[in-house]
Order: C-alpha cells, then sequence, then structure tokens
C-alpha cells in the first residue's frame, strides 16, 4: 500500500507527463526514497497506481541501475569507476571500504549500515577520484580520508 | 569575460532569481516583448554558427529548421533539455547548472519560443542531486515571477517547465533513448528518420539539446549574431565550457573560445602535467573520441576544423592519459564501462563491446594471443556508425581503434610479457567484469 | 511499382516494401532476425545488412540493413558483398556468444530459424572463449516450456506478445547483455495467443510443451492439411503425426483467413485425438434391454446388425452435426433422406443461422474474412464476445485499431513497414472500435467506446445507428439521451471509415442482434460506402450444416415421439449438450435402436446400441465452411488403427449393406472415394454447385506421382516396426486424395491446399512461408484458400428488418441468464485435451454488483444452483459489466447442457449459499 505522502508525490509527478506511466521513472525513484529499494510488494503498489502491469513496469525497473530491486543497506556508497577516477586511483578507496568494513563492491554490511555500488562517472572529474554517499558528493578521496566522511553515516 | 560562466563563482554557491536578473538575468525575453518574432529568434541562432555541445556539434540553426512551424503545426511542440551528462570525463553541464539554474530555464524559454513549443523537460541525470535541488528552485522562483506558465507580456506564448531526473543509464543521454525514457519507457534508442523534430515526446515534434547549447540562446538573442562569432577563434561561433581531469597540476574547468589548442588548456590552464608524470595521450571530448598524441596539441579545438583522421571535439572535456598509466588498463576500463551501459537493442553492441571488454581483460592478465588482437581490431571494423543502431558502439569503438593505432606497442607487451607490465593490482579489475 | 537493383541485376518490386521483404520476394537469401511480415521492421538485430551503393560509379558503397530501408526505384544493393557477408557472418558469431552448443538435442532442431541463418551466413567457428552466460527457465503453465539461454534477444517475443497480440504479462527485463524475457514471476502466459510464441522465436526460447510430451524431430513428423474444429473461423492448421499419435497442430498460412496466427484453443486443443476417451472398436448391444453391456464387434458383422436394425426400422432419425464434415452429414442425409434429417442443433441455433444465410443470400453486403477484419477502419461489434467464441477474429481487430492511425503515418511520410516509427508516431492512437454487449474481457481495453446492455439493447443500439446512417433505416423509438448520442457517435464513426465492419454473433441467442447489424450494414451500403458484415456462429461447420438445411433437434424430438420413427441416428453430436436432460432422456429412451457414431466416448454414446467409432478431423478428409461462407478442405493425416473409421464412410457402408439409398442426388451407397463424397455434395444444394473446386480432386498429380505425406528427410522409417517384423509394411494405400502417406512422390510448388509442411532448402523453420509467397507477407503463390460459397448477387437492400425489440426491463424475481462463452471450456473437442482442460476456470455465475447484494450473495462465494434438472456447484462473481437483472453463466464442461439464454428466478434456484470465501 502507498503511504499517503508517497500517494501524493506519485500524484504530483503525474501533472508533468501526458499520461500516467509517463512517471513510471519519477514513481520508482519516489517510492524509493522512502522505502530504501524497490520490493516486489512496492512494485505492485506503484504498477498499480499508474495502471501497469508488473511486467510492465519491471521491465523499466531493472533497465535502470539506479532503481534498486534488491534491499540497500541504510546508506548507499557509489564509487565512482570511471576513467578520470580509475586514474587517479578509485581502487584504493574501494580496497579501503574492503579493509574496513569488510565489503566489497554490491554488497552491503553485516549490520545494513552500508552498501557499496559501483557507479559511472559521477561528473565531477576534475575532482577525481569521487565518490558519492547517498545524495553527497565527495571529491579528491584519499583513502585516510574515508574514515572521517563514513562517520557522518551511521 | 566570457558570456555563460561569469556569474559561476568558483565556491560552490548560485544565484537566486533575484541577483540573477540584477546581472542582466531573463532580459533576453525583453526582446520577445519587443517584438522579436519565432523566426527572428531562429535566423539569429542560424547565423551566430551556434553548434550543439553535446558532443555531436550539429549546427543547432539547422536543427531547428526540420521543426514545422506555422498554424498547422502538430501542437505541442517539446523543447527537452539533455542534462544526462554521463560521458565519462565530463562535467560542464554540471558546473553550469549548479552554478547558474536560472541560465538553463531563460535559454529553455528562449528556444520554445523560437520554435513555438510550449513545454520544455529537463532531462537530468539522477545523480546530480545539487542541480536538481538549485533548477527546482529556479523553476519555481521563474514561475512564481511569471517567466514560466504564463504568456510572456506583449506575447502570446506561455512556456511550461519540468524537470526530469533520470534513473541512470548513459544511454539515456543519446537523444531518442532519452524521449523513451521520458515517456517512461526503457531508454531504448529510435531509428532515425523520422527524427525527433518531426516525431519526437509522444509522438510530437521535439527538439532535444544539449544544457550548455542552452545556455548560449540568451547572449546570442542579447548581444547578436556577429558578437557571438566574435567570441570564437575559428568559424564555429562562440565559447566552449572545457575541462581537464587527469595527473594534471590544477584538474578543473574554462570557458575559452572555440579554436583554443589543446597545448594552451593542459599547459597554461591546467597548469601542466603533474610532478613525475610525462603527457602520453588525451581523450580530448569524453570517452566516445579518440586518442590525441603529442603531435596534435596545437590543433585549435572546435566542431568544424577538427582534422577528421584525427577524430571530433566530442563533448570539450578532455582526459588525459600520463605515461604511468597503462593505456591497455585505460581501454579496458573505457569499454567495460560501454558494454554495461549498452541498452541491449542492437546485437554488435550488446554481444561484441562484452567481447571487447572480456578480451582486452585478457590482455591485462596476460592471457592474450595475437588472435586477440585481430578479434580487437575486428570489432573497431564492425561496429562503426551505421553498423550498430545507434552511435554508442562506435563511439566506444572510437578510442580503443586509436589506442591500437598509438599504443599498438603496449598491447603487444601484454602479449609477450604475459601481462600488464605497469600493474600489479590486478585485483581491481576483477571487479568490474 | 520500382526497380531495384540486387548484385548487378534488376528486379522489380513494390516500393512500398523494404529491401529485405523486397528480396525475401524474389527468392533472394538475406537472413533476418528481428523483421516478421506481419510485425514490420525494428532494426535490432543487424542480421540483413546489405551493400548500398549510390549509384553505378560508387564502388565502396555503404553497410545498410536492408529491413530499414525502402526499396526506393534505382536503389542499388549487393548481398554478395564480400563485406556486407563478412559482417552478417560476424552478427551470427555474436550471437553465438552465448548460445548453447546443443542443436543435436536442442528440440528447436532441425526447424530452427538461427541454424538456418546461421548456415545460411556461413559462420562456423566459435572464437570466443569466454564462459557463456546462463538463466532461469521461467513454468510459463500448460502450453510453452521456456529455455532462456537460447535466446538470441531478437526482441520478436515482446513484440508479438505485447504489440501484435495485447497481452501484458510478458515483458522483456534488465539491460545490456543481460536481457531476460518473461514473466514477472513463474506462472501462466495469459494471452490468448501464446502459443504463436513457438513459431515466432527464431530458436527454441518458447516451444510447445504438449509437443515436447511426445516429442518428435520435425523431419520425421507426417503431416496433412487441417481446418481447425475449435471455433467458426476455420483457421488453417498443419497435424503432424508420428507413429499413430497426432504430436502437434501448428499454423498452416492462408492469407484471407489466418494468416501467419493461431489462437491457443486451436493449436493446444488437438489432443482429444489421442485421448484415452477415443472409441477405438465398434460397439453392439444385441437385444433391447439397455441395461445389459455393448460388446466389441469386427466392423462387418456391426455393420451386417446395424443394417438389418436400420431395415427393420419404422422410420429412421438422421441426426446431423455442425463438428462433423459436409459430406459426413450428407452422407447422413442421403442415407436417411432429406426429410429424415435433422441438423442436430436447437430450433433458436437454427433459426439464428436461417436469418445470417438470409442476410447474405438476399443482401448487398458480402461476408467479411479475418484478412478483411484485420483491414477494416472501423468497426462495431454487436452482442459476441470475441475473445472466447472467437479469438483469432479478435486479433484481427487488434490490427485493425491501426488502420486509421494509418494516416497520420502516411502524411509523415513514414513506410508502414517502419514499425517502431509507426508507434512512436501512432502513441495511442487507434482507429474506431465500438463493442456492445455482455461481458467485459480485456479487449474492451482498445475500444473506442463500450456499452454493456442487455442482447436486447444491444440490438437497440444497433437499430439506432442503422436509423442514424440511412434515412429509411427504421429508428428506435424512446432511446435514452446516452444511447442515443453514443449511436450517433458510432453511425459517424462508421460512415467517416472506408472499410467498416459490423460484428454479430449467435452467442447471446438474440435475433434481434443480427437484424440490427445487418440493417448497419445495409444502411452503409446504402450510402455508398463499402461495409462488410461478420456473424461468428457457433461452430467449424455450423455454416456448412445451415446449406443443407433441416429440421431442428426439436423436430427430431417430435418425430420419434409422435411415433413417426423409431430409429436414430446421431452423427458427431452429444445431444446432451444441445438440449436439456430431460428431453434428451426421453428421445432416447423412446427410440428403439439409437446408433451413434462418433470418435469421443460422452453422454449420447453411453445410450447408444450400436457405436461406430468415427475418425477425427486429423484421420479424414472433409470440408468445413466458415462463418464467412468459406469452404475449406482438410485431409487425412494419418489412418487410425482399429475399426475407426471417417463417418461419411460408416454411412456409405451402411447405405449399401441397408441397400437402401433415399435420397437420389446423393447416391450415398455408391461412394468409393472422397471423390464420390465431394462430388455427391456438390450436388445436394445450388450453394455447394463449387465444392469441387476447393482442393484438387484424388486423381490430382504433379509429374505423374501424388505428393507425399513425410518429409523428405524422414528418418528411421525401415526401423519403426523392427521389433515386430524385419520387413518394412507398404504404407496404407490413399485413394480418397493426391496425398500419399510416405516420403516418396511429387517435390515441388503445390497448390496451396495441399501444402502440408513450409520448407525449402535452406529454410527449415515456419519462416520458409517466405518463399512460398510472391511478395512476402501476401498471398502464397496460385494460392486457393478456400471457395466462398456466399457471395452478394443482390445490389439493393431488401426490407429492412423492423421488428425492433423493447428495451430490456429486468424482473422482480427473474433474472435473465445468459451464456459466457470461454476460450477455453466451451468447445467440446478441445476440452479433451489436456493442456486446454488444465486451462479450464471453475463454473461462475457473474451478476451484477447490485443483483448480487439484492441475492444477499457475496462475490465469490460458492453457491448450487438447481436449475433444469440438474443441481450446479458455481462460483459467484460481481461483475459490473454484467447488465441488471441478468447473469452470465459460463459455458464450461461442468455446465455444459444448461439451455441458455432462459429466465431464472435466482431466489429459487440457488439453494444453498456455502460463504467459502476464495482466498
Ligand atoms: C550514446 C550517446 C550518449 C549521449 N549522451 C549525451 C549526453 O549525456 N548529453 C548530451 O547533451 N548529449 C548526449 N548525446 C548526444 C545527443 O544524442 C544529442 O545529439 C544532443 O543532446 C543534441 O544536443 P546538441 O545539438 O545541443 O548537442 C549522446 C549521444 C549518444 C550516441
Ligand atoms: S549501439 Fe545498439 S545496443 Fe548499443 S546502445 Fe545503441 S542501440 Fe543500444
Ligand atoms: S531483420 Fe533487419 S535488423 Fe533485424
Amino acid at each position: 500500500m502507498l503511504s499517503d505522502i508517497e500517494r501524493r508525490e506519485l500524484e504530483e509527478a503525474v501533472q508533468h507527463y501526458s499520461e500516467k506511466r509517463g512517471a513510471a521513472i519519477d514513481a520508482l525513484l519516489t517510492v524509493q526514497r522512502h522505502r530504501r529499494w524497490i520490493s516486489d510488494e512496492s512494485l505492485l503498489d506503484i504498477a498499480q497506481f499508474l495502471e501497469m502491469t508488473a511486467e510492465d513496469l519491471d521491465s523499466i525497473a531493472t533497465f535502470y541501475n539506479l532503481v534498486f530491486r534488491k534491499p540497500v543497506g541504510r546508506h548507499v556508497a557509489f564509487v565512482c569507476d570511471s576513467i578520470s577516477c580509475w586514474i587517479m586511483g578509485c581502487e584504493q578507496i574501494r580496497e579501503q571500504l574492503k579493509k574496513h568494513y569488510d565489503i566489497d563492491v554490491g554488497q552491503t554490511t553485516r549490520d545494513g549500515r552500508l552498501t557499496v555500488l559501483p557507479i559511472a562517472c559521477l561528473g565531477h572529474c576534475e575532482r577525481a577520484p569521487a565518490m558519492m554517499i547517498d545524495q553527497d558528493v565527495y571529491g579528491e578521496v584519499a583513502p585516510d580520508k574515508i574514515d572521517i566522511i563514513m562517520n557522518k553515516y551511521k | 569575460m566570457y558570456p555563460l560562466t561569469q556569474y559561476i563563482s568558483r565556491d560552490g554557491t548560485s544565484r537566486l532569481l533575484r541577483e540573477y536578473v540584477k546581472g542582466g538575468g531573463y532580459r533576453s525575453l525583453q526582446r520577445l516583448t519587443a517584438g522579436m518574432a519565432p523566426k527572428d529568434v531562429q535566423r539569429l541562432v542560424g547565423e551566430s554558427g551556434l553548434r550543439g555541445r553535446g558532443g555531436g556539434g550539429f549546427p543547432t540553426g539547422t536543427k531547428w529548421s526540420f521543426v514545422p512551424m506555422g498554424p498547422n503545426a502538430p501542437k505541442p511542440k517539446y523543447i527537452v533539455a539533455n542534462g544526462d551528462e554521463m560521458e565519462p570525463g565530463t562535467f560542464k553541464d554540471r558546473i553550469l547548472m549548479e552554478g547558474d539554474p536560472h541560465g538553463l530555464v531563460e535559454g529553455m524559454i528562449m528556444a520554445g519560443y523560437a520554435l513555438d513549443a510550449e513545454v520544455g523537460y529537463i532531462f537530468l541525470r539522477g545523480e546530480y542531486h545539487l542541480s536538481a535541488q538549485r533548477l527546482n528552485q529556479a523553476i519555481a522562483e521563474a514561475y512564481a515571477a511569471g517567466y514560466l506558465g504564463k504568456p510572456l507580456p506583449g506575447t502570446t506564448f506561455r512556456f511550461d517547465l519540468h524537470l526530469h531526473s533520470s534513473a541512470g543509464r548513459y544511454i539515456c543521454g543519446e537523444e531518442t533513448a532519452l524521449i523513451n525514457a521520458l515517456e517512461g519507457k526503457r531508454a531504448v534508442p529510435r531509428a532515425k528518420p523520422p527524427f525527433p523534430q518531426t516525431v519526437g515526446l509522444w509522438g510530437q515534434p521535439t527538439v532535444v539539446q544539449n544544457i550548455e547549447t542552452l545556455y548560449n540562446l540568451p547572449h546570442i538573442v542579447n548581444h547578436g549574431a556577429a558578437w557571438y562569432r566574435s567570441l570564437s577563434r575559428t568559424q564555429d561561433g562562440g565559447t566552449k565550457m572545457f575541462g581537464v581531469s587527469g595527473r594534471v597540476i590544477r584538474p578543473g574547468w574554462w570557458e575559452l573560445p572555440l579554436g583554443t589548442t589543446a597545448r594552451e588548456l593542459l599547459e597554461q590552464h591546467a597548469g601542466g602535467m603533474a610532478e613525475g608524470v610525462r603527457f602520453r595521450g588525451l581523450l580530448p571530448g569524453g570517452i566516445s573520441t579518440a586518442f590525441m598524441i603529442e603531435e596534435h596539441l596545437d590543433f585549435p579545438l572546435d566542431f568544424s576544423s577538427f582534422p577528421q583522421e584525427v577524430g571530433r571535439l566530442g563533448t570539450g572535456t578532455m582526459i588525459i592519459m600520463d605515461d604511468r598509466t597503462c593505456p591497455v588498463g585505460f581501454v579496458l576500463n573505457l569499454e567495460k564501462f560501454f558494454a554495461r551501459e549498452s541498452c541491449g537493442w542492437c546485437t554488435p553492441c550488446r554481444e561484441g563491446l562484452p567481447w571487447v571488454a572480456k578480451l582486452l581483460m585478457a590482455f591485462e592478465e596476460g592471457r592474450a594471443t595475437s588472435d586477440d588482437l585481430s578479434l580487437l581490431e575486428m570489432h573497431t571494423k564492425w561496429l562503426a556508425p551505421g553498423h550498430t543502431f545507434c552511435g554508442l558502439a562506435p563511439g566506444a569503438m572510437a578510442p580503443l581503434q586509436s589506442a591500437l593505432k598509438y599504443f599498438r606497442e603496449d598491447f603487444e607487451r601484454h602479449i609477450t610479457t604475459g601481462g600488464c607490465p605497469w600493474s600489479t593490482k590486478s585485483a581491481q579489475l576483477r571487479v568490474l567484469v | 511499382m520500382a526497380n531495384i537493383i540486387v548484385d548487378n541485376k534488376s528486379y522489380a518490386v513494390d516500393e512500398r516494401q523494404n529491401l529485405l521483404a523486397a528480396c525475401l520476394g524474389h527468392g533472394l537469401n538475406v537472413p533476418y532476425f528481428c523483421w516478421h511480415p506481419a510485425m514490420g521492421s525494428v532494426g535490432a538485430c543487424r542480421q540483413c545488412a546489405v551493400k548500398q551503393f549510390k549509384d553505378d560509379k560508387d564502388q565502396s558503397g555503404r553497410l545498410v540493413m536492408s529491413c530499414m530501408t525502402p526499396a526506393a526505384n534505382g536503389t542499388r544493393i549487393s548481398i554478395d558483398d564480400p563485406e556486407a557477408k563478412a559482417f552478417r557472418a560476424s552478427v551470427i558469431e555474436w550471437l553465438m556468444v552465448n548460445h548453447p552448443h546443443d542443436c543435436p538435442v536442442c528440440d528447436e532442431g532441425g526447424e530452427c530459424h538461427l541454424q538456418d541463418m546461421t548456415v545460411m551466413t556461413g559462420h562456423v567457428y566459435r572464437r570466443s572463449r569466454f564462459p557463456k552466460r546462463t538463466h532461469r527457465n521461467q513454468a510459463l503453465g500448460p502450453f510453452i516450456r521456456h529455455e532462456m539461454n537460447r535466446c538470441i534477444q531478437c526482441y520478436r517475443c515482446v513484440r508479438f506478445y505485447r504489440d501484435y497480440a495485447g497481452g501484458r504479462d510478458l515483458n522483456v527485463f534488465g539491460a545490456h547483455d543481460a536481457l531476460y524475457f518473461g514473466r514477472e514471476q513463474d506462472g501462466t502466459l495469459e494471452n490468448e495467443f501464446s502459443g504463436n510464441l513457438v513459431e515466432i522465436c527464431p530458436t527454441g526460447v518458447f516451444t510447445d510443451k504438449t509437443f515436447f510430451h511426445h516429442y518428435t524431430r520435425k523431419w520425421d513428423l507426417q503431416s496433412a492439411q487441417s481446418i481447425c474444429p475449435h471455433c467458426s473461423l476455420g483457421c488453417n492448421t498443419t497435424a503432424s503425426e508420428r507413429s499413430g499419435t497426432l504430436r502437434r497442430m501448428t499454423n498452416r498460412f492462408n492469407s484471407q483467413v489466418n494468416g501467419y496466427f493461431l489462437c491457443d484453443r486451436g493449436r493446444f486443443g488437438y489432443e482429444y485425438v489421442n485421448s484415452e476417451y477415443r472409441i477405438k472398436h465398434p460397439l453392439v448391444r444385441s437385444g433391447t434391454d439397455r441395461t445389459k453391456p455393448r460388446m466389441p464387434e469386427d466392423v462387418s458383422r456391426t455393420l451386417e446388425f446395424a443394417a438389418d436394425r436400420l431395415r427393420k426400422a419404422c422410420g429412421i432419425v438422421g441426426i446431423g452435426s455442425p463438428r462433423a464434415s459436409l459430406e459426413a452429414n450428407v452422407a447422413l442425409r442421403g442415407l436417411v433422406g432429406p426429410q429424415q434429417f435433422y441438423q442436430g442443433i436447437d430450433e433458436q441455433e437454427r433459426q439464428l443461422l436461417f436469418t445470417i444465410l438470409n442476410v447474405f443470400r438476399t443482401g448487398p453486403v458480402p461476408s467479411a474474412s479475418l484478412h478483411d477484419a484485420e483491414q477494416a477502419d472501423a468497426v462495431l461489434v454487436l452482442g459476441p464476445d470475441l475473445l472466447n467464441e472467437a479469438p483469432r477474429l479478435a486479433l484481427a481487430l487488434l490490427q485493425s485499431i491501426r488502420q486509421q492511425p494509418m494516416e497520420r503515418v502516411d502524411e509523415l511520410k513514414i513506410p508502414q513497414w517502419d514499425e517502431a516509427a509507426v508507434r512512436n508516431a501512432v502513441q495511442n492512437r487507434r482507429g474506431p472500435l465500438f463493442m456492445a454487449g455482455h461481458r467485459q474481457t480485456w479487449l474492451h481495453e482498445y475500444t473506442t467506446d463500450h456499452y454493456f446492455a442487455a442482447p436486447d439493447d444491444v440490438a437497440r443500439l444497433g437499430f439506432a445507428v442503422a436509423g442514424s446512417i440511412g434515412p429509411e433505416a427504421p429508428t428506435v423509438p424512446d432511446l435514452s439521451s446516452d444511447v442515443r448520442d453514443l449511436a450517433q457517435r458510432i453511425a459517424d464513426a462508421l460512415m467517416h471509415a472506408q472499410r467498416p465492419l459490423i460484428i454479430a454473433g449467435t452467442g447471446s441467442g438474440s435475433q434481434a442482434t443480427l437484424e440490427a447489424a445487418a440493417n448497419v450494414a445495409w444502411a452503409l451500403h446504402q450510402q455508398g460506402k463499402h461495409p462488410r458484415l461478420n456473424f461468428v456462429l457457433p461452430e467449424a461447420n455450423s455454416a456448412g450444416l445451415a446449406l443443407l438445411g433441416g429440421g431442428s433437434l426439436n423436430d427430431a424430438f417430435d418425430a420419434i415421439r409422435q411415433g413417426k420413427a423409431d430409429t436414430v441416428i446421431v452423427l458427431e453430436n452429444d445431444l446432451y449438450r444441445r438440449a436439456d436432460q430431460a428431453n434428451v432422456n426421453a428421445f432416447l429412451d423412446k427410440a428403439q435402436t439409437v446408433m451413434v457414431i462418433d470418435s469421443l466416448e460422452h453422454r449420447t454414446t453411453a445410450h447408444a446400441d450400436v457405436i461406430l467409432p468415427a475418425a477425427t478431423g486429423p484421420e479424414s478428409n472433409g470440408t468445413f465452411v466458415n462463418q464467412e461462407g468459406r469452404a475449406q478442405r482438410f485431409y487425412q493425416v494419418f489412418v487410425q488403427n482399429g475399426g475407426v473409421k471417417e463417418s461419411w464412410r460408416w454411412l456409405s457402408d451402411l447405405a449399401r449393406a441397408t441397400s437402401q439409398d433415399v435420397e437420389r442426388e446423393s447416391r450415398v451407397a455408391t461412394w468409393r472415394t472422397f471423390d464420390d463424397a465431394v462430388s455427391a455434395t456438390a450436388m445436394v444444394a445450388p450453394e455447394l454447385a463449387r465444392m469441387g473446386e476447393v482442393a484438387p480432386s484424388a486423381s490430382f498429380r504433379l509429374v505423374g506421382q501424388k505428393i507425399p505425406r513425410q518429409s523428405e528427410r524422414c528418418s528411421g522409417r525401415t526401423s519403426l516396426v523392427s521389433h515386430l517384423t524385419m520387413h518394412e509394411p507398404p504404407p496404407p494405400a490413399d485413394q480418397d486424395s493426391p496425398l500419399a502417406f510416405t516420403m516418396e512422390g511429387y517435390r515441388g510448388p503445390l497448390p496451396s491446399p495441399l501444402i502440408s509442411q513450409f520448407w525449402t532448402p535452406g529454410w527449415n523453420s515456419i519462416q520458409a512461408v517466405n518463399t512460398y509467397q510472391n511478395e512476402v507477407g501476401g498471398p502464397l503463390r496460385d494460392e486457393m484458400p478456400g471457395v466462398r460459397l456466399l457471395e452478394p448477387v443482390a445490389t439493393k437492400a431488401p426490407a429492412w428488418f423492423t421488428s425492433i425489440p423493447h428495451a430490456f426491463q429486468p424482473a422482480s424475481r427473474q433474472w435473465l441468464l445468459l451464456p459466457l462463452s470461454a476460450v477455453f471450456g466451451s468447445d467440446e473437442l478441445s476440452n479433451r485435451s489436456p493442456a486446454i482442460a488444465e486451462r479450464i476456470a471453475k463454473p461462475f455465475l457473474s451478476l451484477h454488483p447490485s443483483d448480487g447484494a439484492r441475492l444477499s450473495l457475496e462475490n465469490h462465494s460458492t453457491i448450487d444452483l438447481a436449475w433444469q434438472g440438474t443441481t450446479y456447484s458455481l462460483a459467484v462473481h460481481f461483475e459490473p459489466s454484467t447488465p441488471v437483472g441478468m447473469g452470465g453463466l459460463s459455458l464450461v464442461p461442468e455446465v455444459s447442457g444448461v439451455r441458455v439464454p432462459a429466465w431464472i428466478d435466482l431466489f429459487e434456484a440457488i439453494k444453498t449459499e456455502r460463504k467459502r470465501r476464495a482466498a
């Protein structure tokens, strides 16, 4: 069941498009903001709202990489793996995360605090290597800065 | 002072409506109120020599000329700002949107007016949260001030503008895939013809324009075509957002005249190579462009004079490869990106790119043979424009093909020495495939 | 017409085609995957690349996708160009990167388009040495097997299922090279046309599960031409057999009828032929005591016995059947005489069919083929529930709604084959489709407007439409303004169209809807339009039976009751499906001798004194007349063991044995071969005169040879019975058709009714159909698509139908109970196929929610309904589309024999209500 807030936000999103299903991506992202990921149940809720079938919506949901169809932790760290960050040493960030939190890319810490995901160029190449945690972008991330950054995300 | 970035401060803040207007913002709309007709704007943009800044460099005036105009033209028509900016190494549109969001709103209104299109969408990549926040605020302010949602004074033209945040995927930047994404579908490109100018969003005439391209419009209208042309050092009109990333002293962005050389960018603006490394090559504008090497550094960077045998300017945000970075690893990183970002619609791209990535991985891990080199070459030949459904795969082949040309000995060395001579860090490479 | 130059040779082509279709039409082999003649081009697979040159000076040229390039005049291309060839081989190589290497054991092997294309391009060696990706398969229900690892991502399945057939529970998931084509979760594919995936998929991702249960290689199948017996549309099928088992049913292209597609009832309903309830031996009860069992008898003694009874009979009643062939019905009619021949359907149905025949016989408007229906640019449906009564027609209408938006596509100069562009340009625009009836289905999502009402009100709407179109057509008084407006909108849309189509049917038992439909069509005709009419009929040969004439079942009952006869011959008919139990019991009890000729045991055979085992459709030759009046021939695929014979043969044998030959024209006793039956049939009614033209006669030979039913590559024939004998037994002789039960005989171009398997060297899959057409997607070369027996002769409309019914009034205690057909469940034969049986829903009663409340029922509860002498357990469905004052009864096997439409006192009839809520 969609919550009242979700429903209101979805209704608002639908206004921007000439047909309801045009808001599919907005709707997925909106609900994901509230629920962290899109479970099968969430998918059905949204599909119903948009008058689509689960197949219709999941075909879209599984295409885009920012729609999570599997559970994620309380925080998601996106480590840019594209070329400028690669040159500037994004692997070290990843190794560091692995060392300190015992998770590889694509995994979630056991306490559910953090999920690390790969991401294509974050568009902060001039400050490579870059990473994004939830909605915050960090540039020139040296391995030794990671703990300080991570302290903000409990 | 160049027009696009004159008010963008490097401290990461942005201007609200009041400051924007104080600095001369939304002035171009007064010209419309004063009687400038849509076709006048179109003509002006044509004369200005403005070329699309999304990487293709297509003349904007020409693109507009295919849009049906007049009372019998289909309604509604749409303007879409392409803010997908997922081309690795590229961050210029973000600088503009974060630094001066109203500039985009004004540019969109201008494009809308010129094409008699009453609805606009800004298609923004999902990761640009700060841009989204600032654009939303700017749009709200513009609605409140009556620039949006109401007829412009003295005209019957009224423009509505929506922000759409994408859910990620590089292919969304391709304009027809973008249109599908906006319709709430899978972002698979559409075949052309018909071009979006006649059959676009929801089947209606649609013009998709890069963010930076749109920022130019108010300035062209304010100052005229001749002024705009005079900004540039070459045939193409105007300035360009350039950027440099990689191991240089001062990575960053600069608005500079078109025709500025790569050497000037690298040495003057970016301060030259970082300590301990030497220049080996660069990709001039995102990763879908071919390598330039030392001998190309003095070419003027623009769209029309860029020598075809070397490549294309692309987005103008260059990635520098230094002599401590392995060209094979470099290209491997690119091809993994392309393989992952293929939409999966056409066979050569869907199946060819992962194969290429796996071959490069074999090089990296010392399992490659000389047959693999010819398989790579085969792909650079077959994944050419026209062979695939859209430009993604051909873009993916540009750096590979040029790398095989300029850095062939590096590839061969990987075969003969059984692995990457640079790297002890093969672990990191496992991660991506 | 345009000229294109292919490898320096000039070809005349239709410039409205794309290059791929143009080349295939000239027999030039260009490989392809994502393109399909019925679904157009999308340019995804890149397999169809050719080299295009600007002019004769251009030496380098460039690769283009032939499916995405118009065949414009002067286009110069090369298929053989080395670069183009190498690129095409590369495409296969890419597809093979992840494709399993299991051709020899893959169940698609031997009819795999991917296999064909691989051979065509010459790709041989695997150069990719990396691991292949694997997928989990889904359980998709009783019809379709799923094997995702074979997928080559051509997107055809989703394009067919979703875009063409309106299905929604199949899609593509994921991106890049991690694509998955399937459902959101395991579960039965819902769409009524899912079976076409088997032929649409160019490799073996979606295969026929029923075939899998008794799998045989395609080349080992013995095949013949069939006509689907499961509804009145007469889709053309190929029935395939091996070792005495019918193995599968596939689509047989007929440009005027089914084209490339079948419905699932037609494709998966064939297994009744293999049913354990088949009657394989004659059974005889010698005494008069019906409690004694029947004993198996051999054929000649059975005939003797039966002939003896017939000779001694004081009058014989012959009951024909709308599911038996025309020839079988004619044989019965000949044996018992026209006066004693009864159609075997109830009086109401007989009246409806008579009305329909008259509309075509006397009116100026022709009937519509399925092809016409696809081409219609405005459609009005008055009554029938197409998805359940005539599914393939529903599929045709899904195409018809694309006709009118094509105007915009033409304006934009988008070629009609450019499917993706067409869809983008058309978006949600749909041509006019109006549906009126008493049941909502998913087809209603595609209507311009719909109207749920009682049949009388549906008829009134139709009369009102006619009245709005033709000034002389009678108008309907006291219509509500809503209905009047709707009628006006429909009238406007029909008048605006070039090829309007009106559809009605016998399903709801309403005479008035048929008459209203005729009035609409006639009014349109009078206004100078070119309308067509389509009437959905109950069964495969209802039209043929109607052409023969004869009394109804009720008349037959009377004849026995009144003592005018004491002996009954029932031809392929379960009377309990057609009349209520008490009447049938009384009838059968009163008759001294009951003989039944049929293939499956049913309630009527249970009463028979003599049972003559009849061959099923795929075991016999015969002719069906479909609902548009098209006579089509089906052929015997194999000879059934035991005492099984074709019904007409039993009857002719009986006639000989009794030396009775009552009707002179048909002279049944002299029939020896099927040709005799056909010639006799042509004599019995003027409209049947062209029966002989339907298909070539048994004497037809090509180069002095018969046409083999077995493929050229039939393997292991000599070892089939090696466990019994070392000698290869001679194949059965076939004196009835130009076909032979062998692999020897003529190979080459054939008249279309004699094509059972489409095959051309290099084209082993069903895609070989292309090589049989002059223009890809068009008619087969020298197609004989059946003979239309009823073409309009009148140029003016006859007198208008004027009996306009009163508006339906709900009654206080009574409800009008109407039939709800079920695509899986309402057809007698297909119900006996296990796969179909699995899909049959539990019987239900649908009511408007307000009626449900009035009856104090709960939605989804189960009730016992005692009616017409039987108690039925029914689920209750509240359906807003069921008109107030009416109920809908689903026609599934449990309730077969219920006589509807009829009024029922539900307060009285609902005995107990067990408040079981469905989970
Ligand atoms: C694979 C692919 C990705 C693209 N990504 C972008 C992008 O992120 N931003 C953009 O402006 N143009 C992108 N383009 C180019 C667009 O298709 C289109 O040409 C451009 O938005 C037109 O705007 P312009 O004429 O103002 O440059 C991409 C093209 C391809 C083939
Ligand atoms: S080249 Fe083909 S598969 Fe690749 S992104 Fe374009 S359309 Fe999709
Ligand atoms: S058939 Fe032409 S691209 Fe698939």
